[in-house]
């Protein structure tokens, strides 16, 4: 009995999701390097989660399985932490694959926290993914900053200073702080106010969080990003000063 | 800004750096002295865009520089692996708000809650707003026994100034210390 012929050759075949990626990015990401070592995998803290780890999801990608790459919810349990680049010997970009299967998701299909958070950011002139507008973020600075001056006497003359020109540091803020847990942005104050820092908030840009970037909403991400430099030079500030 | 090339005309600092350097410049005047008898045991997560994805290991040794300053070097207990090898707590990325994530994002984090309870600390430190939701979230939903704290709030503590209403994540031995 005879079999046919297996017939080796080339077969025309479309551009592959890992290919396309590897065009974006500088050196193409190292994606084609992987030794399969699994150096990534063992310390993933999602390794294991929706059945997926780093290496595999790399190896899926190299062999072309773009759907079920692209579609595996996985790719929303990557926090794009970066340890797997750091012990990988290769330097492979495996987060920024996992972002651009984010991005092939239609953008109502993503999660819908992070994105109603892009889009309150979107929404606010201080970018808060909490939504809260720069009126009530002043008012609340001001308030808390009033009660600690008339219940603290060591801190009679603490400041908060809200777009003041020309001071050195343009400080943001997480939203959480204005909105859930105000007094929490007192002891930041005071350690300002001790070392006699020249700073300001500003009511254009004020918010420290960015979920349009999670969101793999390249577009949005740039819109908040541009809006926040603005902000910086409007007042002149020479540094902007993350919190964390 | 480097992703959509955008130059500003300023610097771009996190105030971790800014605290080591007051610190060493005798600007802040904390002092471990409250916690010599006390010895409350204090471990510090590493924000990974902080660390690993911005200023390396050189930030996550400020970082330790302020803690130990604020609780005494007896009472740090690093947790490990840390510093550009730490592992992410699992609120990042956008896992905190992912809607229909939050069982995955709980697994996720049971390697931070090893590590936290390995070092035995009762106060991890937590720099970034999403390790400090993660890092609270964890030790609630397994019952961890640990508080998640922000750094501002352990560096007045050390100076005496803390008020009352600013001590939320503080655990009951620590309510009342400098008031």
């Amino acid at each position: 009995m005879s079999q046919n012929a297996l017939k080796i050759g080339r077969e025309e075949k479309k551009t592959t999701f890992m290919q396309k990626v590897m065009e974006i990015l500088p050196e193409g990401g190292n994606l084609n390097l992987c030794l399969t070592c699994g150096a990534c995998s063992s310390g993933c803290p999602a390794s294991g989660i929706e059945g997926m780890d780093p290496r595999k999801f790399l190896r899926m990608a190299a062999l072309g399985l773009d759907e079920e790459v692209t579609k595996s919810g996985w790719v929303w349990c990557c926090t794009q932490c970066r340890r797997c680049v750091h012990v990988c010997p290769m330097n492979i970009d495996i987060p920024r694959l996992v972002y651009y299967a984010r991005q092939s998701w239609p953008r109502d299909e993503r999660p819908k926290g992070i994105r109603g958070s892009c889009d309150f950011a979107l929404k606010t002139p201080g970018n808060s993914a909490m939504g809260a507008g720069s009126e009530d973020f002043k008012f609340v600075v001001e308030d808390v900053l009033e009660e600690v001056r008339e219940t603290q006497p060591k801190f009679k003359d603490l400041q908060a200073p809200i777009d003041k020109e020309g001071a050195y540091y343009f400080l943001n803020q997480n939203s959480r702080e204005p909105v859930t847990e105000p007094d929490e942005m007192v002891p930041l104050w005071k350690i300002l106010h001790i070392v006699g820092a020249d700073w300001t908030y500003s009511t254009q840009g004020w918010a420290a969080e960015n979920y349009c970037m999670f969101l793999s909403d390249d577009e949005a991400w740039e819109k908040i990003v541009r809006n926040k430099v603005e902000a910086v030079e409007k007042l002149g500030c020479k540094v902007w000063l993350n919190t964390e | 800004m480097r992703k959509f090339n955008i130059k500003g005309n300023f610097e771009v600092k996190s105030i971790i750096q800014l605290y080591a350097q007051w610190i060493r410049e005798g600007k802040l005047p904390v002092s471990s002295d409250w916690n010599k008898d006390l010895k409350i045991k204090f471990t510090v997560q590493d924000p990974c865009q902080l660390v690993r994805k911005s200023l390396g290991d050189p930030v996550a040794e400020d970082l330790r520089y302020v803690v130990k300053a604020c609780v005494g070097e007896e009472n740090f207990v690093d947790m490990y692996p840390n510093k550009s090898n730490n592992f992410c707590c699992g609120g990042g990325g956008g896992f905190l708000q992912a809607t229909g994530f939050q069982d995955q994002r709980r697994e996720f984090g049971k390697i931070k809650l090893r590590q936290i309870l390995e070092t035995g600390a009762k106060y991890c430190i937590t720099p970034c707003h999403n390790c400090h939701s993660q890092i609270h979230d964890l030790s609630e939903y397994y019952d961890g026994g640990f508080h998640a704290v922000h750094l501002w709030t352990i560096i007045c503590l050390s100076m005496g100034c803390l008020g009352e209403n600013e001590r939320e994540y503080l655990g009951d031995d620590l309510k009342e210390v400098g008031l």
